[in-house]
């Protein structure tokens, strides 16, 4: 197995991204409290910078139990990162295209070993 | 366990520069070898009223040009002469070249600031000419004041024409008509029709005028004559009476409204005869797609082999006259239809007629990916679309990007040292 070096754990703020480039592959390492996610930073509509973009909670009709609809809210549990080309949003811990579940960005799995982080491609 | 060295980057403390947003649009660009080709965007943007303060410099009403001036600083007068609507096309923030590009740096000396970001953009898609609007006026045909619409139209096309295409002869304009004002849409033509870089004429599709009244014919026949094209760049009204009041996101207002009043003004333009008395009139639809052309092209015939007494100037079928426009690509309908995309080239004959568009740098741009890896065309189909149909349509001269031509030259120094 094969490691790219990301950084120290302080390089990757809560809540931000860095993006890591290695021969052939550039990948997003986002932070979300002691949780990692890593993506390759490809969107799957157009092949924009997937991983550069916004991310913000998940957006939710509120419907009441008349099922009238009474506003929309955040759903801070589950966090999307959007693609800056076009918005297709994906969800942050398993890289699932919101707007076609069946279909997710290559995701990788993050080491942290003696304060640093690293990726495994 | 192998380690290998990267780079590292922190998008949050970089400065936004067009050249990164789009650095794997340029690798695209040249894993396709888009250097080996011309590629022609048909539809693209700027942001006019980044430069209203010098814009409104060449209103010639004194008494309007003062009052624009008045407001001051960089949207001198926007208040005053743009027409404002809501709209999410930001989608709240997810597309952050909105807010960010004003930011961006370019160099201080010339060419103007416009010229560097448009050339950014275009060399990262591997586009080598492009015909530029300006956006805001995209909805300026719903200025309740027309001559507040005419005089900013001919404020904007005299700076365009006399400051920006000199500047740069990849880029080209369709120039924006004052069409509420049929006059003063003549006189535009009349104006600006031979002037270097003006490619043809823009209606702007939000408005509530009659493309068939007899007001405009001398304006037609005076297009036909130069051999300058009309084209309509589609737009939306949220403040629509008739069925926009009644959408509550802005999804539905887009996705409908962008190609609403495109829909009205064709079939207007057909019935009406009006292909038959300008044949030679080219007529170009912008910015609505492409799925609603099989759609029209469907519902108007079966509805004229009923009632051909009420298009009794026409010669032949509506979808006849349809297949002889030219239609911009973008937004190109491409979720989980390739059939249906399919059948759309060959109905409206897109290998002669399909103009392709990015519409960059708005959210729904469509990169030149999107028609040359389709693979239901030919390569002839694909050189045609992105560029060959515009450099007929336009007549213009099919001159490759100075970064192409870089490109180029750096593959054969390349090859020359292997072997």
């Amino acid at each position: 197995m094969t490691e790219i070096l990301v950084g120290r754990l302080a390089d990757v703020r809560d809540g931000a991204v860095v993006i890591v480039s290695a021969p052939d592959v550039e990948i997003g390492v986002f932070r979300r409290g002691e949780d990692f996610y890593a993506y390759e930073n490809v969107c799957l509509h157009q092949g924009g910078p997937v991983c550069e973009g916004l991310v913000i909670p998940k957006v939710e009709d509120v419907i009441a139990p008349d099922r009238t609809l009474q506003g929309q809210r955040f759903v801070v549990d589950e966090m999307h990162f959007v693609c800056p080309w076009h918005g297709y949003e994906y969800k942050l811990e398993t890289g699932e295209c919101i707007g076609e579940p069946g279909k997710r960005l290559r995701k990788f799995n993050v080491v942290q070993r003696e304060g640093a982080l690293y990726v495994e491609i | 366990m192998n380690v290998m060295p990267t780079q590292f980057r922190d998008p949050s403390v970089e400065e936004f520069d067009t050249r990164t947003l789009l650095k794997q649009a340029a690798r695209q660009a040249a894993k396709r070898h888009y250097e080996d080709f011309l590629i022609v965007d048909v539809d693209a943007h700027h942001y006019e009223t980044e430069s209203l303060a010098d814009i409104v410099n060449y209103i010639e009403d004194p008494v309007l040009r003062e009052t624009a001036r008045a407001k001051g600083g960089v949207y001198a007068g926007a208040p005053t002469l743009m027409n404002n609507l809501p709209g999410f096309q930001d989608m709240g923030g997810r597309i952050g070249r909105y807010s960010k590009r004003m930011l961006e740096k370019v160099p201080a000396a010339p060419p103007h600031r416009d010229v560097h970001l448009t050339t950014r953009w275009m060399d990262a898609l591997g586009v080598d000419i492009v015909c530029m609007f300006p956006t805001p006026m995209l909805l300026l045909g719903l200025h309740p004041n027309v001559e507040i619409e005419t005089a900013l139209a001919h404020a904007y096309n005299r700076w365009l024409t006399e400051v920006i295409l000199p500047q740069e002869p990849r880029i080209k304009s369709m120039l924006y008509l004052p069409f509420n004002d049929p006059e003063a849409t003549y006189r535009t033509v009349k104006q600006f029709g031979g002037k270097p870089g003006v490619i043809g004429f823009m209606v702007t599709s939000a408005r509530y005028k009659a493309v068939y009244h007899n007001d405009y014919m001398k304006t037609y026949a005076l297009l036909e004559e130069m051999g300058k094209p009309i084209s309509f760049h589609a737009g939306y009204n949220w403040n629509d009476p008739s069925f926009f009041q009644i959408t509550n996101r802005f999804i539905s207002v887009h996705a409908l409204g962008f190609t609403f009043h495109n829909m009205i003004h064709l079939t207007n333009w057909i019935v009406n005869g009006l292909p038959d008395r300008f044949p030679k009139l080219k007529t170009i639809w912008i910015e609505s797609g492409l799925a609603w052309v099989p759609f029209l092209m469907q519902r108007l015939d079966n509805e004229y082999m009923m009632r051909t007494s009420e298009c009794p100037s026409l010669k032949k079928k509506p979808s006849d006259y349809i297949r002889e426009m030219y239609f911009t690509t973008q937004p190109m309908e491409m979720v989980d239809n390739r059939k249906a995309l399919e059948v759309t080239f060959e109905m409206l004959n897109a290998e002669t007629q399909l103009l392709y568009s990015s519409d960059y740098p708005h959210w729904d741009m469509d990169l030149p990916c999107v028609i040359y890896d389709l693979p239901f065309l030919n390569e002839r189909a694909k050189l045609n679309i992105l560029g060959q149909n515009a450099v007929r349509l336009f007549n213009l001269e099919p001159r490759l990007s100075p970064a192409k031509l870089a490109a180029q030259k750096l593959r054969r120094a390349k090859a020359r040292s292997t072997v």
